[in-house]
C-alpha cells in the first residue's frame, strides 16, 4: 500500500459532538424551557452530550466544556447562547485550551436570536431553539481544523484627527515608545476646543489650557503631525494596514514659513472668516488660522486669492509657493484611531427658531466666538442687527437634540455649555437679563450639578418650555412666545440676542473616514463601537478604535479619556509585537478548477488570478468573505468555514420531518 | 389555503459585519418577531450563491431573506452590489419556478438598525402567511 492510500483508506474520524445549552440566567431560560433543547438535541445523530448550563461563558461553564472534552474525548463543540459576536473568541479560546481546533467550535445564537425576540412566546420560542441547534449540530459535523496565522505587526500608528481626543491618543502611543502619524484635515490641530471660549465646570480659558497641550504634541518626538492632509484610502488588515494620506497644498514651503503674518498684512483679499470664527470676523485670502495654530504657518484659500503678488513680495523668507501641487505619502501602520469629531448641528436649513430669518438668532459656537477675548470682537458680546451690546439674551436648549424632527439623541454637553455661557454673560455684564428656556437640565458628573446651581444663585433664569413662535420687531428684537409648563403661563419674551444650543452631528469627515474604514455606522449617524457596554472604544475591526465624537456627542473629559482609551488598545497590538489573522479563506480543488477565471474580478483585494490555465490564491491577501465561490461555475472554490456543504446542512436541517 | 394557526418557515442569510448584527441588535432591543425566522449567517452577502436559495425552497422554505450591509458599507469593499446582480438572476429563477414574488427578499440592514430588522421578519411572515405555505414545499416537511 502506498502513503497516499493509506490516508485515503484511513477511517474517517468518529464524530463526537458535545453541545452546552445556556440558560443565561433567565436570559434564554425565561422563554426557551432550555432541558427541552437539550433533551431533543442527545437524540440526534453523533451527540455525544447535551447539557444545560446557569451561564456556560462563566468559569465553571468553561470547565464543564474542557472536562467534557478530555473525559469524553469530544471532536466538536457547539454552544448555544448569546451573539457570536460577542462570545465566540472565548469559547474558542476555551476550547483551544482543551486541546481543540478553535475552529471545531459551533456556536448557536439563542438569545438575540431566539429568547429574546420571541419573549412571551415560550412553546414557539423552545421549538426553534431546538431547530437552531439542530442545524449548528448539522454544521458541526462538518466542521474542519484550520490554522490562523500569525503575522507581524508594524509597530506604527495612524491617528485620523487632531483634536483634543486625536491629540491625547497620539500623545499616550508616542509615550509609550512607538511612533505615530497624526493625520489632521485643517490647517493646524486643537480641533473644535480651539474655538471655545471656556470649558465647564471650571470656567477654565480652552485655549490656555489646549494650548500647551498642542505644543507638547508637537514636540513629542513620536508623533509626526502631517496638518491640511486627509486619508483617502486604506487597505490591509490589523498589523498591516496601508495608508494613502493626500496632503493639500498651502501653497507655501512649511519648513521656511515662520507664521510671521507679514504676508497676512499685505493681502487685499478679505472673506469672513467661516471656518474659524463662524463667519463673525473676516480673515485674508493668506492667512495663519488663528494665534496659538499647530504649526503656526501660514496657507492661501487659492479661491479667492487674485494673484496679485503682495504676498510673495511681503515674505523675507520666499516661502510662498504659488504653484504647489497636492502630495501624497504611503504609510505602513499596525493599528488605527479614528478621532474625527463632529459638526455643530445646523439650524439654517429649517430655519429653527428663525435662524437665518432674523440676525439676532446665533448659535452657541458664533457666541463662543463672540465672547471670545481673541475672538473677532475680542470679546465684547454685540448683537450682529446693530452691533450693539444686548441686554437680554435667551438660550435655547436642545436644538437640534432630542427632536423627533432632527436628531431624537441628545447631545449631552450643550446644558453645561449653556450654563456656562449664562455665567460667562453674567460675569462681564452683571446687568443682563440671561434666560434658559430648556426642555430638561442634564447636568451629572462631577461638579456639573454644583454649576448649574450657582447659575441659579447667579440669577439666571430658567424658564421650562422652548419657544413655540419665534418673531422679530422693526427693532430686530426677537420676541419668543413660550409656554412655561411649570407655571402654566405663556410668556412673550422679548430678547436682544437669542442663542440656540445645537447639538452635534456626525461630521462630513468622520463619515467619509468610516466609509473608507468600512467602521459600522450607529442608528444616531456616529461611528459604532463592537460593544456598548465592554468594548467602548473597539470596533468590530481588529486593530481600528475610535475616540471621542467620532463615537457619540461627549464632553471634554469623556473625549480624553476616550483618547486614552484607544491609546491603550492600539498600543497592545504594537507592544505584542504580532495578530493572528483568521483562518477562514478561499481554497481551490485544482482537480476541478477548470482555470475559467469568472472569480477572479469578483475579488475585491486581488488575491485571485490565473496561471497557467490553473487559479492561484494568494492567502495573505484573501479576507474570506467568500464571494469569488458564490461565483465559481465548477464548484471548484469553496471558503473554509462557510463550504457548501456546511451552510447546505444548515438550510436542510432548518426542516425536518415529524415533530420536534 | 393555509391551515390554522400555520407559521411559515423563512431562511435568512445574513453577512456577518452588518445584517447579522441587525438581528443581534433587534434581540437587545428585544423587538419581538414571529418565530418563524432561522438565521444563518454567512462572512458577506457575496457569499451567498443562488444555490444556497434555490436548496432552501426545495427543503420547505415558505420565503428566503437575503440580507447585507447597505451599499457603501461593505466589509469587503463591494461584496453586497455583486449580491444585487446574483440577486437580480435569482428573481428571475423565481418567476421561473412558478413562485409568488413576495416569498424572495432583498434588504440592506447595518448592525444598529435593529428594529428595522424586526420590521422586515414582521412585514415579510405577515406576506408569506397571506399567500400560504410554498408550493415547493415537500409533503409533511416542518
Amino acid at each position: 500500500m502506498t502513503e497516499q492510500e493509506a490516508i485515503t483508506n484511513e477511517e474517517p474520524e468518529e464524530l463526537r459532538i458535545g453541545a452546552f445549552i445556556c440558560e443565561c440566567g433567565v436570559n434564554i431560560a425565561g422563554a426557551v424551557d432550555c432541558y427541552a433543547v437539550a433533551d431533543y438535541i442527545s437524540t440526534l445523530p453523533n451527540v455525544v452530550t447535551s447539557v444545560v448550563n446557569k451561564y456556560t461563558c462563566s468559569d465553571a461553564g468553561q470547565a464543564e466544556i474542557k472536562n467534557a472534552i478530555k473525559d469524553l474525548n469530544l471532536n466538536r463543540v457547539l454552544v448555544a447562547s448569546c451573539t457570536p459576536k460577542t462570545h465566540e473568541p472565548i469559547f474558542r479560546a476555551c476550547v483551544e485550551e482543551a486541546g481543540l481546533n478553535q475552529y471545531l467550535f459551533e456556536f448557536v445564537n439563542i438569545r438575540e436570536h431566539c429568547s429574546w425576540i420571541h419573549m412571551w412566546e415560550k412553546e414557539d420560542a423552545t421549538r426553534k431553539a431546538k431547530e437552531l441547534v439542530r442545524m449548528g449540530v448539522a454544521r458541526a459535523a462538518l466542521l474542519e481544523p484550520l490554522e490562523s496565522s500569525e503575522v507581524p505587526v508594524t509597530n506604527k500608528a495612524l491617528v485620523i484627527g487632531a483634536g483634543v481626543t486625536g491629540m491625547q491618543a497620539a500623545m499616550d502611543i508616542g509615550d509609550m515608545g512607538f511612533q505615530v502619524y497624526l493625520v489632521e484635515q485643517g490647517p493646524s490641530i486643537g480641533g473644535k476646543m480651539a474655538q471655545l471660549d471656556k470649558t465647564f465646570p471650571t470656567n477654565d480659558c480652552s485655549i490656555c489650557i489646549l494650548g500647551p497641550k498642542m505644543v507638547e504634541v508637537a514636540r513629542n518626538e513620536n508623533i509626526e503631525i502631517m496638518s491640511y492632509s486627509e486619508v483617502e484610502e486604506v487597505d490591509g488588515y490589523v498589523g498591516n494596514f496601508k495608508v494613502k494620506v493626500k496632503h493639500k497644498p498651502r501653497y507655501l514651503n512649511i519648513d521656511e514659513c515662520t507664521g510671521c503674518g507679514l504676508c497676512t498684512e499685505k493681502c487685499p483679499v478679505e472673506v469672513p472668516y467661516i471656518e474659524f470664527n463662524e463667519g463673525i470676523g473676516t480673515r485674508k485670502a493668506i492667512y495663519t488660522p488663528f494665534p496659538q495654530a499647530v504649526p503656526l504657518r501660514a496657507l492661501v484659500d487659492k479661491s479667492i486669492c487674485i494673484d496679485c503678488g503682495a504676498c510673495i513680495k511681503a515674505c523675507e523668507r520666499g516661502a510662498i509657493d504659488m504653484d504647489q501641487q497636492e502630495t501624497f505619502s504611503e504609510l505602513d501602520v499596525g493599528v488605527i484611531v479614528v478621532t474625527a469629531g463632529y459638526d455643530v448641528y445646523d439650524p439654517e436649513p429649517n430655519n429653527d427658531f428663525g435662524f437665518g430669518l432674523y440676525d439676532n438668532v446665533i448659535t452657541t459656537m458664533e457666541f463662543e466666538r463672540l465672547i471670545n477675548a481673541s475672538g473677532p470682537t475680542m470679546g465684547k458680546v454685540v448683537r450682529p442687527s446693530d452691533v450693539k451690546p444686548p441686554k437680554r439674551i435667551g438660550f435655547v436648549q436642545c436644538v437640534g437634540s432630542r427632536d423627533q424632527n432632527s436628531n431624537i439623541y441628545c447631545s449631552s454637553f450643550c446644558c453645561m455649555a449653556s450654563l456656562k455661557n449664562a455665567q460667562l454673560l453674567k460675569e462681564k455684564y452683571p446687568e443682563t437679563e440671561v434666560y434658559i428656556m430648556y426642555m430638561d437640565m442634564r447636568t451629572p458628573f462631577r461638579m456639573y450639578e454644583e454649576f448649574y446651581n450657582r447659575a441659579r444663585d447667579m440669577g439666571i433664569r430658567f424658564i421650562r418650555g422652548r419657544p413655540a413662535e419665534v418673531t422679530e420687531d422693526d427693532d430686530h428684537n426677537i420676541i419668543a412666545r413660550i409656554e412655561d409648563t411649570l407655571t402654566n403661563e405663556i410668556v412673550n419674551l422679548e430678547l436682544d440676542l437669542m442663542v440656540l444650543s445645537v447639538g452635534a452631528v456626525a461630521s462630513e469627515s468622520t463619515e467619509t473616514v468610516r466609509q473608507i474604514l468600512k467602521v459600522s455606522k450607529a442608528a444616531d449617524g456616529f461611528m459604532m463601537e463592537a460593544h456598548p457596554k465592554l468594548k467602548p472604544v473597539d470596533t468590530t475591526l481588529d486593530g481600528i478604535f475610535i475616540g471621542g465624537m467620532t463615537q457619540g456627542p461627549k464632553d471634554i473629559p469623556y473625549s480624553i479619556s476616550q483618547g486614552s482609551a484607544c491609546a491603550a488598545r492600539a498600543t497592545r497590538f504594537l507592544a505584542q509585537g504580532k495578530a493572528l489573522t483568521e483562518g477562514i479563506t478561499a481554497k481551490v480543488d485544482e482537480d476541478i478548477c477548470v482555470g475559467c477565471g469568472v472569480c477572479v474580478p469578483m475579488c475585491p483585494f486581488q488575491a485571485l488570478s490565473v496561471e497557467d490555465d490553473k487559479l492561484k490564491i494568494i492567502t495573505a491577501l484573501c479576507k474570506g468573505c467568500g464571494t469569488c465561490m458564490a461565483a465559481c461555475p465548477t464548484g471548484a472554490l469553496n471558503q473554509s468555514h462557510f463550504k457548501n456543504e456546511q451552510l447546505l446542512a444548515q438550510v436542510k436541517n432548518v426542516f425536518a420531518y415529524g415533530e420536534v | 389555503m393555509a391551515e390554522e394557526g400555520w407559521e411559515p418557515k423563512i431562511v435568512a442569510f445574513c453577512c456577518n459585519w452588518c445584517s447579522y448584527g441587525g438581528a443581534d441588535t433587534a434581540g437587545m432591543g428585544r423587538f419581538q418577531q414571529p418565530a418563524s425566522t432561522r438565521v444563518i449567517r454567512v462572512m458577506c452577502s457575496g457569499r451567498i450563491d443562488p444555490l444556497h436559495v434555490y436548496n432552501a425552497f426545495l427543503e420547505g422554505a415558505d420565503a428566503v431573506l437575503v440580507t447585507g450591509c447597505h451599499i457603501g458599507d461593505c466589509h469587503y469593499v463591494n461584496g453586497n452590489e455583486k449580491t444585487e446582480v446574483k440577486y437580480n438572476f435569482l428573481e428571475e429563477m423565481l418567476q421561473q419556478l412558478g413562485l409568488e414574488p413576495d416569498r424572495l427578499h432583498l434588504n440592506w440592514i447595518s448592525a444598529s438598525e435593529g428594529e428595522r430588522f424586526a420590521n422586515f421578519i414582521n412585514e415579510v411572515t405577515a406576506k408569506v402567511k397571506e399567500l400560504g405555505p410554498s408550493p415547493l414545499k415537500p409533503e409533511g416537511v416542518k
